[in-house]
């Protein structure tokens, strides 16, 4: 079981890369979703509906398949200066979890816009505080510390996501305990170990949000 | 569109097939799930310490873990656990669980644990004053159960079981890597063999969210059938 440790750990790091990086562009993605959802344009408002209900409601699976299969079927993308992004699995990766990401990022924020009350806008209006500085400084702020506990489990389900990269390919955690099933033959030490691993970055991420949620958390 | 015609030149008949295959594992997922749901709650809210860890335990573990391993320990080791018990037994040739059991216990594990937390949910949210009651009318602790509790939690977990039964279905695509074939390993094939994936795995995501769609309407339905004068 210890021979295997080393072998896994490096699965491990690219892990938390896909994690970390999917997140981070998941999270802009998502801030843009969420106001384009909150903006009263109904054409925008569609589409920006359509983007999350696609997302939402298909397999990550179907997604990274689409992205890794499906768009290097296309003629065009495949001779332009795109295809240096994706023929490779790691980006295709990372731009499916992102976009899937978004898009219940976008949800959650969304969620959290709706819910500030509405004498908050009301009060900085009859102060004279412009429209920009309202957004900036009072909903953006509010928003993200209400969704806090709601993007906590947003991570923790991508972390579980990231898994699904081992396979196009990519030696990740889980990619790492695959071959070591193959190579050994012993499902339940690759598999267990590797599980454990995973629950470990999941209780850290668990406690990193609780953490926080205890600093910045909102009370109403 | 030729490529999507029944019969022997088109995927239209495999690809609703695989669709069937689809429903009937996240269907058989989802009562597995039930029934270790109905396991695991009363351990989680027993008053026991060791009951209850058993019951978080299990919740924890399922839900921190990615599905594709679940799915992996069990497609994999399984197989090799079921030899191991039949060669005690004095049987040692190879056996191979089928595809659909292995997927949908699988899948069955994961959902059940989502459905522990949902149930758990309804009954900690059921007014005491009627565990409270039923014990001045001296109602036996099992009919109490059956006839008090059970109906309350199964209406009030309804709005959550609908976001369980959501995250079964796009489990389900988990199980195309062990090769049961539904509409994420059709679509593998398909693609494949035509050498057009980009077409039928958008087949397979427009799939994927009609039965997403329908089955929002389906439960909305309930919903209301069941929330009638309240």
């Amino acid at each position: 079981m210890i021979s295997i440790f080393p072998s896994l750990l490096s699965g491990a790091v690219i892990t938390l890369q896909l994690l970390i990086s999917s997140m981070f562009f998941g999270l802009i993605i998502g801030l843009i979703f969420a106001i384009l959802r909150i903006n009263k344009n109904p054409i925008i408002n569609k589409f920006a509906y359509g983007y999350s209900y696609f997302f939402r409601g298909t397999p990550l699976l179907v997604q990274l398949y689409l992205i890794y299969y499906g768009l290097a079927n296309i003629e065009f993308l495949r001779n332009s200066f795109f295809w240096v992004i994706i023929k490779e699995p790691y980006w295709c990766a990372i731009i499916a979890f992102s976009l899937n990401t978004g898009a219940y990022t976008s949800e959650i924020l969304r969620s959290a816009f709706q819910t500030i009350k509405k004498g908050y806008i009301e009060a900085a209006q009859s102060l004279g505080v412009t429209k920009k500085i309202t957004f900036y400084r009072i909903q953006l702020p509010i928003a993200i510390k209400q969704s806090l506990p709601a993007y906590g489990n947003e991570i923790i389900l991508m972390l579980k996501g990231t898994s699904l990269a081992s396979v196009i390919t990519i030696m990740d955690l889980m990619g790492e305990a695959r071959k070591v099933n193959v190579l050994t033959f012993k499902p339940f030490e690759a598999f267990i170990t590797a599980g454990i691993i995973y629950l470990f970055i999941t209780f850290i991420i668990h406690n990193i949000i609780k953490y926080l949620e205890k600093k910045y958390g909102f009370q109403t | 569109m030729e490529l999507l015609s029944f019969g022997d030149t088109g995927w239209g008949d495999e690809l609703f097939f695989a669709t069937l295959m689809t429903i009937s594992v996240s269907i058989a997922a989802m009562a597995i799930g039930f029934i270790f749901a109905l396991i695991f709650t009363p351990l989680k809210l027993s008053k026991n310490k060791t009951l209850n860890v058993i019951g978080n335990c299990y919740t924890t573990i399922i839900r921190g873990v990615p599905e594709l391993l679940v799915i992996y320990l069990l497609f994999f080791g399984g197989t090799g656990a079921a030899m191991y018990v039949a060669s005690i037994f004095g049987y040692d040739g190879y056996i191979e669980i089928n595809a659909f059991i292995t997927g949908a216990l699988a899948i069955g594990i994961i959902s059940g644990a989502y459905s522990t937390e949902v149930f758990r949910g309804a009954i900690l949210s059921i007014d005491k004053g009627q565990f409270e009651a039923s014990k001045v009318l001296g109602i036996k602790k099992y009919i109490q159960f059956f006839k008090i509790i059970l109906p309350q939690m199964l209406r009030l977990s309804i709005p959550n079981l609908s976001n369980v039964w959501q995250i079964t279905l796009k489990d389900t695509s988990l199980i195309s890597v062990t090769g049961l074939v539904e509409i994420m390993r059709q679509s593998y094939i398909a693609a494949g063999s035509t050498r057009d994936p980009l077409f039928f795995y958008s087949v397979a995501a427009v799939l994927y969210l009609i039965l997403t769609f329908l089955s929002m309407k389906l439960i909305n339905k309930l919903e209301i059938k069941y929330s009638k004068g309240y």
